[in-house]
């Protein structure tokens, strides 16, 4: 493997095969945990600290894992970061950590993270497995931020209530709010509003991506046109 | 891999070492991360254990130290059958109030679980609620993040409004329900009431025992 394309590693990670919006793993988190943008941050950055580390340390073993125990080996590997990430947020966001509660130790169970040791990690070399880790979790954790920011402002009309939850004091004055005389639409924080939102988010992802392949062809048609002029 | 073929023990040998070796290592992190932030941990239970407690009792009340000072009973079933802890909050040595954590309502979804203090004279200093499963927009006003509906209890108690009053207003009482909410108020009064009623029936005894406190014990 001589030449590693990160390029398009970073962009399957972020776009083309977005943990979230194209293969649709880890939704149990994602509908739980957006009712906030703050929320759906933190949990997506959490994520992707495990993602990268498992992703790193997956690919460092590869070759003296025996595949029979690969996937047992795995799991304890993400189980042990995953407690540790948990450890370090109750310390350190304490109160993100009370809001988020059981959604941290079952980030174990994401299949994002376990399918990517598998998928890619246990097969690649160690700088490809951290930029694929970190593009994919940074992918899904764009997902939860925005999911987290639509049913916010939509459902309580506000949005980064709570930053300071994840920034310090500095970001005490970030929150934006419509005001108190906003009723907000208590759909879109029940959980069904996170399936609307999710649907949405995909629908939108699908119609770039056709207006996208479209342009692509026309300029495929008009490049012969344009040769044959010249 | 012919070698192994022929000798499966030896396959399976490895195998097991390699899952047993990385079974040490993946403890050992877990082992290093808890020691390193253990003790920030504690701290960050204490500090907002207080946070909690200050807003229900100001620290210019009590001089002792609260959340050392406590004792845990065993609820009778009017206040959710758990063990409660009671904080005891003392003036140079004499009494002050009880706070009681958690009594539990009974929500429009699951358990509601209340901070609730009452003074020497049976009147509340305030309540509180530490965690409900009430539904957002409707049932979540009892957070006071939501609705400033539990700050009304403070300065109640069983003479005001009279015991028979103690329910939510379609009920006949003399506390307001919320539009499309009656179920969690009234659990919430209820739960508050029967505290009260327990404070009342036990009078200072709470303030007696000796504290069962222990070093190292982080509420």
């Amino acid at each position: 493997m001589a030449d590693i394309d990160y390029k398009r590693i970073t962009l399957d990670g972020l776009w083309h095969n977005n943990q979230a919006l194209v293969a649709l793993l880890g939704l149990c988190p994602l509908m739980a945990v957006t009712n906030t943008a703050v929320n759906g941050l933190g949990l997506g950055l959490a994520t992707t600290a495990v993602l990268l580390m498992s992703n790193v340390t997956v690919s460092g073993i590869r070759h003296w894992v025996r595949a029979e125990v690969r996937l047992p080996v795995f799991v304890m590997i993400i189980a042990s970061f995953v407690t540790s990430v948990e450890l370090m947020m109750n310390a350190w966001f304490h109160e993100l950590y009370r809001i988020l509660g059981i959604f941290i130790p079952l980030i174990v169970t994401n299949c994002t993270i376990i399918g990517r040791a598998e998928a890619f990690a246990s097969r690649n070399p160690v700088g490809a497995s951290a930029v694929d880790g970190l593009a994919m979790g940074l992918g899904s954790t764009a997902v939860l931020a925005t999911l987290g920011a639509m049913r916010e402002f939509i459902g309580q009309g506000t949005l980064l209530a709570g930053a300071h939850l994840l920034f310090g004091d500095v970001a005490r004055g970030w929150e934006f709010s419509l005001g108190d005389n906003y009723q907000g639409l208590l759909l879109a924080i029940l959980p069904p509003g996170a399936f609307m939102g999710l649907g949405f988010l995909i629908a939108t992802k699908n119609i770039l991506n056709k207006r996208a392949s479209r342009s692509a062809q026309k300029a495929a048609q008009s490049m012969p046109a344009q040769a044959a002029e010249a | 891999m012919a070698e192994s073929a022929q000798r499966p023990w030896l396959s399976a040998t490895i195998a097991a070492g390699v899952l047993g070796i990385f079974a040490v290592i993946g403890a050992a992190l877990v082992g290093v991360s808890y020691v390193a932030t253990a003790d920030r941990i504690a701290q960050n239970h204490r500090d907002m254990l207080l946070a909690q407690l200050d807003a229900i009792l100001p620290r210019s009340e009590y001089d002792n130290a609260l959340l050392d000072d406590h004792i845990d009973i065993q609820a009778p079933a009017s206040l959710g059958e758990g063990s409660i802890r009671i904080y005891r909050a003392r003036k140079q040595g004499q009494p002050v109030a009880a706070i009681l954590s958690p009594v539990v309502a009974n929500g429009y979804s699951g358990r509601i679980e209340l901070l609730i203090g009452i003074r020497v004279d049976g009147s509340l200093a305030g309540v509180r609620v530490l965690s409900h499963k009430e539904t957002p927009g409707l049932g979540d006003k009892i957070d006071v993040e939501k609705s400033p509906w539990i700050l009304g209890f403070a300065g109640r108690s069983l003479d005001n409004p009279p015991e028979g009053k103690w329910k939510v207003r379609r009920d006949g009482g003399v506390f307001d329900q919320f539009t499309g909410a009656t179920i969690t108020p009234r659990g919430v009064v209820a739960a508050i009431k029967n505290a009260l009623i327990y404070y009342r029936s036990n009078g200072s005894n709470p303030f007696e025992t000796a504290s069962t406190h222990k070093e190292g014990d982080n509420g």
